[in-house]
């Protein structure tokens, strides 16, 4: 077991799916890898929690889903970003960057 | 956009929950198979890889729980879930479901039709545009008030500033005459500014115009919409046309011919003369001539106040005004009872609702508490229900079901009870509505606007949302405070106690709320009684009789009409089976009001009003008034002779103490305080009648034959006695005065005795619904006491087993079920008695020789109530004692 916290951060989770989608669409399963693989294994998506995120995203119309057959002809549902989403991912994005720096500065004042 | 997503796909899940659920499932499998394919992948063994990921994702339930509980179509699924659940309860348990329904239906369709009457009539604003500044206008003579004639109307609207428009009606009953049987008219004369006054304006044509209302002016009339439908058919060409009217009211129109000139709008509610169809304009005389039908105090005055005057303003202004324009005329005033002091300013809201607000607002009190009884009854009901759930509860406790759950499930189940008690109520208030129009004594404003309405619907929703509420909350706490652990064990008797003393309690508040409502409804029972057991001064039975309505125009002169009127008393006379005719110009307990002035020579300077009646020799025969002193009139009394006048008793009594009237002189109405008049002689005093009701003691009257007044009554009521039923009468009455005047319309054709009956009418309606309601009320408790005492001892058979196998008789037991029963009773009865100090307050008004606590009345009720109530004690005391303690010891 892995000691150290893998949680993905609090309220970090819709941005975290709204820019993976942004690359391309996907699968749950798919974004939850991905979102793995980029922070290089920093942050571990619960597949619960994905779900329900991407419940709300969809409900939001940040996202579209279709079901697609996938070549071992099982059905999987498909995840893009919408325009809106787009919209929501350049403002989540600005946010964040606005607070993480503020932190940041706030860290080395303190150090 | 996000909206109409989360609508569309709530509704969605909503419409097809078990295709969402599969879609779900099919995209957590997938997940599963990317997970593992991808940790094979990474070398795991195909084992391994899907339980490495099984264990990643976890629970698949919880997972499955958590998005299937985001959205708002989860509280509402839910919510359905607990409505379907309500009615499965309600299904299984049929019979207490249709008991609460219609309790609960009962109280709720009698409050919301009780609403609805009293809603338009008490809180809603009259139908025009500014309601709040309509206002009517009286003289204020010795501290009371009285209606303006037409002086004071010219002297104030011609001096005061206060008013937008002012004017004077007065009604007018117009006969279409020539085909068949004269067809009357209810309708009003009334000056230019009436329907300014009101803020109305005809929806065709046009409306009065000062040169309209001009003494011998046109001959024109404004249409109500509904007779423009009836008579003309909503002719568009009806503007100009002429009619044919004759005019009974008026001695002045030498006319019958009317051009209408304008047609009302079909929503115009005329409050202050509910039936008129048609409208004239007064055309009264601006001079003012002393002794003329212009100083008759018979109009009504109607203004709308400027919008920067108050109420207080305008009657200082008339106040001013009004007393100064008397002195200038006081040769007018004194004609009529002197000049006014002031004058009386009373919203038009008040004065139409004035004399029916205190029966309305009792009703209204009384239904709430039938309500409040039906509500205590239900909870009682659901109660007893949730005691036999216990273990139910117990059960969903242990399964996880928070505190709040189990409430929220409980009040749902008593809003669905409510809910269905509601709409079963609105069908009973759509049939009461029609029950209580029907039933309203007349008189009763803006009984039109009764109806089920929006606001009505509204307010049924509000009582039945609260009810509902109301009810659902006690055994919902109760409930939800039962300890799971020890109600699974059974062994809740302690549980038992609290439980009993609550439904106890409500009972006793029934009982107390029930004999409320029946004291009152015995208090008016006993109020009706009194009343008539007044001596209305006359004999009722078997006199009929009838208003006959001369037009003014058709005879020249007063001889020609008296003329008339001999002649049919003449006809009317001669018919089988009467015993004696009379006419009177204003009968008793019809709603005819007329007072003159009367002057006595022994003391100048004293002016009063009293009762005038013209009547024929024979009327006091007819009606059986005794003669007190002197003789009555008789033919002697005619035109030329000395003038003969008759005073009631109680006028000879506070005029002349112990001295004998007779041979005092006397001026009376346009005559007095005219020295060139000569004097009439009181030639004999007469029993006293009740001329307004049976309550009111004004009686101080005087009596003179027609001919020896100043002028002969146009309508005048003929009053026959007979000695067989009257009603069989009626057209052969009808047709003697019909031959000799075949256009003359016929009103008001009634028995005395129905008259009598009907001067009650308002205190008989409001005692026919305190009566239905405290019967409710009674029957109620009596299921209330029954059902906790049934509920009781089924809990108790063990206990009552036990004392039976010791030793206990029957009778023992029957007298312990009893005297348990009985104490609620008697703490009740005790809470209900310091109640109803209060609450007949409310019905003090009208009570009439009976006081609030009257002990014959209370001692009835208290007796009704306990027997009914032992009643209701002694099937379960029954019961009880016919437990057999071998079966009930053994069902341990």
């Amino acid at each position: 077991m892995d000691e150290t916290n893998r949680d993905v951060i609090q309220g970090t989770l819709d941005m975290l799916i709204l820019k993976t989608l942004s690359l391309e669409p996907m699968h749950g399963f798919g974004i939850a890898r991905r979102v793995e693989q980029i922070s290089r294994g920093v942050f571990k998506v619960n597949p619960g929690s994905l779900l329900t995120a991407l419940q709300r995203l969809e409900r939001s119309g940040w996202l579209d889903s279709e079901w697609r057959q996938t070549e071992n002809s099982r059905r999987a549902k498909v995840y893009s970003l919408t325009r809106t989403g787009k919209k929501q991912l350049e403002f989540e994005t600005a946010e964040w960057t606005r607070r993480s720096s503020a932190i940041a500065r706030l860290l080395r004042a303190a150090g | 956009m996000s909206l109409w997503r989360q609508l569309t796909r709530g509704l969605r899940v909503l419409t097809n929950r078990t295709g969402a659920d599969h879609e779900l499932a099919e995209e957590l499998q997938d997940y599963l198979e990317h997970a593992t394919t991808s940790l094979e992948a990474s070398g795991l063994t195909p084992e391994e890889a899907r339980r490495a990921a099984r264990h990643e994702i976890g629970n698949a339930m919880v997972v499955r729980d958590r998005v299937r509980a985001y959205g708002w179509e989860n509280v509402v699924d839910t919510q359905f879930a607990d409505l379907r659940y309500a009615g499965r309860q309600l299904c299984n348990n049929a019979g207490f479901a249709v008991t609460a329904i219609l309790i609960l239906g009962l109280g709720i369709g009698a409050t919301t039709a009780i609403f609805s009457a009293i809603n338009p009539i008490l809180f809603q604003s009259l139908p025009y545009p500014h309601p709040d500044r309509v206002v009517m206008i009286f003289e204020m003579r010795d501290g009371g008030s009285r209606l303006p004639n037409f002086g004071t109307y010219e002297g104030l609207s011609e001096r005061s500033h206060s008013f937008d428009a002012i004017a004077v009606m007065k009604p007018w009953q117009p006969a279409m005459v020539g085909i068949g049987e004269p067809e009357l008219f209810e309708g009003q004369r009334v000056s230019a500014g009436y329907f300014r006054a009101l803020g109305v304006h005809p929806a065709l044509g046009r409306d009065f115009q000062t040169a309209d209302d001009q003494f011998h002016g046109p001959s024109v009339v404004i249409l109500s919409d509904r007779l423009w439908h009836r008579r003309f058919s909503g002719d568009p060409q009806i503007i100009g046309r002429q009619i044919t009217l004759e005019n009974s009211s008026s001695q002045l129109d030498a006319t019958n011919s009317f051009t209408v000139i304008g047609v009302m709008p079909s929503g115009f509610e005329n409050v202050l003369a509910p039936s008129a169809e048609l409208w004239a304009p007064l055309q009264y005389n601006p001079a003012l001539p002393p002794d003329s039908r212009e100083w008759g105090h018979h109009l009504r005055m109607v203004a709308c106040l400027q919008p920067s005057v108050s109420e207080e303003e305008a009657k200082s202004e008339l106040d001013a005004i009004l007393p100064a324009f008397g002195r200038t005329h006081a040769k007018g005033f004194e004609s009529a009872g002197g000049i006014p002091a002031g004058v009386v300013v009373t919203s038009l809201h008040d004065n139409v609702t004035a004399g029916v607000k205190p029966a309305l607002l009792a009703i209204l009190g009384a239904v709430v508490l039938v309500l409040l009884i039906a509500s205590v009854n239900v909870t009682n009901l659901l109660l007893a229900r949730s005691a036999q759930r216990r273990g139910e509860f117990a059960v969903r406790a242990a399964l996880g079901a928070g505190q709040r759950r189990l409430l929220r499930q409980l009040i749902t189940e008593s809003l669905l009870l409510a809910g269905l008690g509601g709409i079963f109520g609105i069908a009973v208030a759509t049939l009461g509505v029609r029950i209580l129009v029907a039933l309203s004594p007349p008189g009763l404003p803006r009984v039109d606007a009764i109806r089920v309405d929006g606001t009505v619907l509204l307010f049924a929703f509000g009582i039945t949302t609260c009810i509902g509420l109301l009810v659902g909350l006690v055994p919902a706490i109760q409930a939800s405070r039962n300890d799971p652990h020890a109600a699974l064990q059974q062994s809740s008797r302690q549980n038992i106690g609290g439980h009993q003393l609550v439904r106890r309690s409500l009972v006793v508040s029934e009982v107390a709320l029930a004999l409320i409502l029946l004291l009152s409804a015995g208090l008016l029972l006993r109020s009706l009684e009194r009343l008539f057991s007044v001596d209305p001064g006359f004999d009722a039975s078997q006199v009929l009789t009838m208003q006959v309505q001369e037009s003014g125009y058709r005879y020249e002169g007063d001889d020609a009409r008296a003329r008339f009127f001999q002649q049919s008393l003449e006809g009317v006379r001669h018919i089988p089976g009467i015993a004696s005719a009379a006419f009177v110009s204003q009968l008793p307990l019809s709603g005819d009001y007329e007072v003159y002035g009367i002057e006595f020579e022994a003391y100048p300077r004293e002016d009063e009003a009293v009762f005038r009646y013209a009547v024929s020799a024979d009327y006091f025969k007819t009606m059986r008034i005794p003669l007190r002193r002197g003789r009555l009139l008789d033919e002697g009394d005619r035109t030329g002779a000395p003038v003969a006048v008759l005073i009631s008793e109680s006028l000879a009594k506070r005029k002349f103490h112990d001295r004998d009237p007779i041979g005092q002189r006397v001026r009376m109405g346009p005559n007095m305080g005219r020295p060139d008049k000569p004097w009439a002689i009181i030639v004999g005093v007469v029993g006293d009648v009740k001329q307004l009701s049976l309550a009111a003691n004004e009686a101080e009257a005087f009596y003179t034959t027609p001919a020896q007044w100043a002028w002969v009554d146009n309508a005048q009521s003929v009053v026959v006695r007979t000695d067989r039923n009257p009603a069989t009468l009626v057209s052969s009455v009808r047709d003697a005065i019909w031959s000799v005047d075949k256009d003359l319309p016929i009103v008001r054709v009634a028995t005395m005795e129905s008259l009598l009956a009907q001067t009650e009418a308002q205190r008989r309606f409001a005692l026919i619904i305190f009566e239905a309601f405290a019967v409710v009320a009674l029957l109620l408790a009596a299921t209330g006491i029954y059902a906790v005492l049934s509920g009781g001892i089924a809990e108790r058979m063990r206990e009552i087993g036990v004392r039976a196998a010791l030793g206990a008789t029957r009778g023992s037991i029957l007298t312990l079920v009893i005297r348990q029963g009985m104490t609620l009773t008697v703490l009740g009865v005790g809470i209900g008695l310091l109640g109803a100090v209060a609450a007949t307050e409310a019905i003090a008004a009208m009570l009439f020789g009976v006081s609030r606590l009257d002990p014959v009345t209370c001692l009835g009720v208290i007796t009704l109530l306990g027997g009914v109530s032992l009643l209701a004690c002694g099937v379960p005391a029954w019961r009880a004692a016919r437990v057999d303690p071998a079966i009930t010891l053994r069902a341990e």
